[in-house]
């Protein structure tokens, strides 16, 4: 009863995401305040409606009812409860529900959060968001229907794919939709003003903590998906320029654009042409990135089922989405005006710059990552891009972000002169200097460079502070006084900075890492790194759907035992799979890093790694998510106030 | 100037509309099977095949040598007993060798008697069998997967190539162009 209860729901959600789509819009064009105030009870419907639909879903998935397909398929009775509710999310039809979901929670969010909008704004964001919901559930119910029934039920399900059985991976796929699928509000923001006709100020500080949310989940999503294949994936590589990564890390990289031209419009009012075409840019990025991987377009290892009569659907509902708003961009952004100027040194210039360099690496990414189906489409030429591309062509344009990233938070407004804020940074300068010669002893040239940025990096971060603060040029609790009273948003900007160059510090470091395979029998050792790895014994242990063999491996460094690492191999008999357990022992600088292979003859192979710094790759996209979470936290408290911001919101309404 | 201005915001739905013809291109011509964005490039085309030589499944095995001196092009096919895609495509293989097309088979990592009993009971499609029992060969070659499949020209120099299972599609729309190509 339940799936078919599921289908309803998502017919039912398609038909007032339908209603949304055009009842709020029109409202709007007619000024007809009754028509926009039927929008965020429409929103809130179709949430309701999806969650249903999707609870059906999990619902089925944990009684077992294999007479549903994609629970046949994709699950067992002996899968773990949370592998259960994962696998909804862990295969093609779920993963679009789920999807959707996602953007008729933003929805619903809108609805419930925008009370201090301009009705017909409000009206009209909410308008686009129930027009994109509609595409896509209609995809949903057309092409991938997760509720199809299968007659006669099988016995039992075909379980999940062994490599997607992890707890990463579980809260990998809802993170990074929450990151996609968040920029769906900056990008009705932007279509919404250009229907308006008007973007200012308010817009801007509407716009970004939307940008905000959604760009910290993408950071934290990505940082999980490259953890993921850091420790599952085994090969003890973080990122492999696959398109499906690239995908991931282009939307980023203009929605990090978008995040900082978002803060001129705000507060100086320029940029906003641009600001409107990067929130468009983004969220068509996060879109084709999601479903061009999913049409089998491109070539990937991450790749679910896929089906090319479903990608020309695809496209089409990407053609009307994206095509139609840049169509609308193309014939509306000519009427919005700037009025802020800046002079080229200044806080806008340097924003200014950090969105060209920002384009400039998404643009390559794209090119490296599409190049080779064009070439392949055009000259009938197979060519293969490789990281090799992407590192030689990426690191010129990082460093210069790099270098600017410590500067422009310290520039003022509208004119500034380079000198005195250089002399504000020069020991952060030194510093990074020091670090980077040192780095140069145990390094090649690149990783010790990148290694002073990162210092760079980290301790310019916290030079707006210090100086703010005027640390040792004011008595000690004076200073503590100012920090107190700092607002968040600096600390959101300096951890989310320093973020970056933790994480761009571990990369470094990760050229030093070293491994080894090696075939060892019980109770030999391997010297490794300046540590003795000893095979102490293997055994056979059973899992719930699995059987596993174990490899006990003591590391010890001068006789004093650092650590027992026991990965494994495990073999899933229904589906024939055998998969290996890395096991990792991490002291913040270093990961000790152990993979079983094969046995033969008594002995078994070890491939073993030491990999320095490893750890900060994650722990720097923590900080930035942290970082982005306090510069949302302090925008909730200002936009919370009502003088401030319903205030000009009112004026704007009524000119 | 204003016009100039126009004509840049308008730069982005031009590009985009670019795109998605090329993408709707690709997709059409994946439906008909005339492309392939999985046929990854081999790092062999048109270059001489890596020296092996490889001992038999029943009788005599083959090497580089040998397939530099044939008469015509020749396919190369990766095979395995154990491979499930490979049994497949050996319906077809023996239909395209009943049409006169000479196949060359190595059965990759199949140690024992699996391999010859595989091609005695569903037929044997290819001229000569050799066996790469622990898979250096298919190293050299940068297998990634069985089966794969490979043309060779008369001088042994590898003229196409295709990773997984031939179809009847792939035969007559890429292989036969190419045998035909390099006579």
């Amino acid at each position: 009863m339940s799936p078919e209860l599921g289908h309803f729901a998502l017919a039912l959600a398609v038909a007032l995401a339908f209603a949304q789509a055009i009842i709020p819009i029109y409202g709007a064009w007619r000024r007809d305040a009754r028509l926009m105030r039927a929008a965020p009870a429409l929103a809130i419907g179709q949430l309701l409606a999806l969650a249903t639909s999707y609870g059906c879903l999990i619902w089925s998935s944990v009684t077992d009812d294999f007479s549903v397909l994609n629970v046949a398929e994709n699950s067992h009775s002996l899968k773990p409860l949370i592998y259960k509710i994962s696998g909804t999310w862990g295969n093609h039809e779920g993963s679009i529900l789920l999807w959707c979901l996602i953007l008729a929670l933003c929805g619903g969010t809108v609805a419930l959060f925008g009370r201090n909008l301009p009705a017909s704004l409000r009206a009209r964001v909410i308008g686009v968001l129930g027009a994109s919901s509609c595409g896509f559930m209609l995809f949903a119910l057309l092409e991938s229907n997760p509720f199809l029934r299968l007659f006669p039920a099988p016995m039992e399900g075909r379980d999940m794919n062994p490599l997607l059985q992890d707890p990463g991976l579980a809260f990998h796929p809802p993170m990074l939709y929450v990151g996609y699928v968040g920029f769906c509000v900056p990008f009705a923001f932007a279509v919404a003003a250009l229907l308006e006709g008007r973007v200012d100020a308010a817009w801007g500080r509407w716009v970004r903590p939307w940008t905000l949310a959604a760009w910290c989940a993408l950071t934290c999503g990505i940082a999980l998906g490259s953890w993921w294949s850091y420790y599952v994936l085994g090969w003890g590589g973080f990122w492999f320029w696959d398109p499906v990564e690239n995908a991931s890390l282009l939307p980023w990289l203009t929605g990090t654009a978008l995040l900082h031209s978002a803060l001129v419009v705000e507060k100086r009012e320029a940029l906003k042409t641009w600001t409107v075409l990067l929130a468009i840019g983004t969220f068509s990025l996060s879109l084709s990135g999601t479903f061009l991987v999913r049409s089998g377009i491109l070539n990937s290892v991450h790749s679910f089922a896929t089906d090319p009569a479903r990608g020309v659907f695809i496209l089409g509902l990407l053609a009307v989405v994206i095509g139609g708003s840049l169509l609308l961009f193309a014939l509306r952004a000519p009427a919005l005006s700037n009025t802020g100027m800046f002079a080229p040194v200044s806080r806008e210039g340097a924003l200014v710059l950090n969105n060209i360099l920002l384009c400039s690496i998404a643009a390559v990414v794209m090119t490296g990552t599409v190049y080779p189906l064009f070439a392949d489409l055009l000259f009938s030429q197979k060519i293969s891009v490789g990281p090799p591309f992407f590192q030689a062509t990426v690191f010129p344009l990082a460093v210069p972000v790099f270098a600017a990233m410590s500067i422009g938070p310290l520039l003022s407004w509208k004119r500034a002169t380079l000198g005195p804020v250089l002399m504000k940074i020069w020991w952060a300068a030194i510093v990074a200097l020091v670090v980077g010669s040192v780095a140069a002893y145990g390094m090649h040239a690149l990783p010790a460079l990148a290694m002073g940025a990162a210092a760079w990096m980290i301790l310019g971060a916290f030079a707006d502070i210090i100086e703010r603060i005027k640390l040792f040029r004011l008595p000690a609790r004076a200073s503590f006084a100012r920090l107190v009273g700092l607002p968040l948003a600096s600390f959101g900007a300096a951890f989310a900075h320093a973020g970056l160059g933790v994480t761009v510090a571990g990369i470094a470091g990760m050229s030093m890492a070293t491994d080894s395979i090696d075939l060892v029998k019980p109770g030999e050792i391997v010297h490794m790194a300046g540590y003795d790895w000893q095979l102490v014994e293997l055994h056979d242990a059973p899992g719930p759907n699995y059987e596993a063999r174990v490899a006990t491996i003591k590391v010890s460094r001068d006789g004093q035992l650092v650590t027992t690492l026991s990965p494994e191999r495990r073999n899933f008999p229904v589906q024939g799979v055998t998969t290996t357990e890395a096991k990792i022992h991490t002291n913040g600088v270093r990961d000790l890093y152990a993979v079983l292979g094969d046995e033969r003859e008594g002995a078994a192979v070890l491939r073993l790694h030491d990999n320095v710094m490893a750890p900060w790759i994650w722990f720097g996209g923590l900080i930035m998510a942290i970082g982005g979470m306090l510069s949302l936290a302090d925008r909730r408290l200002r936009v919370g106030a009502p003088v401030r911001a319903r205030a000009p919101a009112r004026n704007q309404a009524t000119i | 100037m204003r016009l100039d201005r126009r004509t840049l915001l308008a730069a982005p739905l031009g590009f985009t509309v670019l795109a998605g013809g090329a993408f709707y291109m690709i997709l059409q011509r994946m439906q008909k099977g005339t492309f392939d964005p999985r046929g990854v490039p081999t790092m062999l085309s048109n270059k001489p095949l890596p020296d092996f030589n490889l001992p038999g499944i029943d009788g005599d095995g083959f090497g580089s040598a040998d397939l530099a001196r044939t008469p015509g092009p020749v396919v190369l096919n990766f095979f395995a007993s154990w491979c499930a895609p490979c049994v497949e495509e050996h319906r077809l293989l023996i239909n395209i060798a009943n049409q006169g097309v000479p196949i060359w088979g190595i059965a990759y990592k199949d140690a024992g008697p699996q391999a010859g009993a595989f091609l005695k009971q569903r037929g044997n499609p290819y001229l000569r069998t050799a066996r790469d029992d622990a898979g250096r060969v298919a190293i050299d070659f940068g297998i990634t997967g069985v089966p794969e499949s490979f043309v060779v020209d008369r001088h042994g120099i590898v003229r196409w190539h295709i990773g997984g299972p031939l179809t009847a599609q792939i035969v007559v729309d890429q292989l036969m162009p190419t045998m035909r190509a390099w006579v």
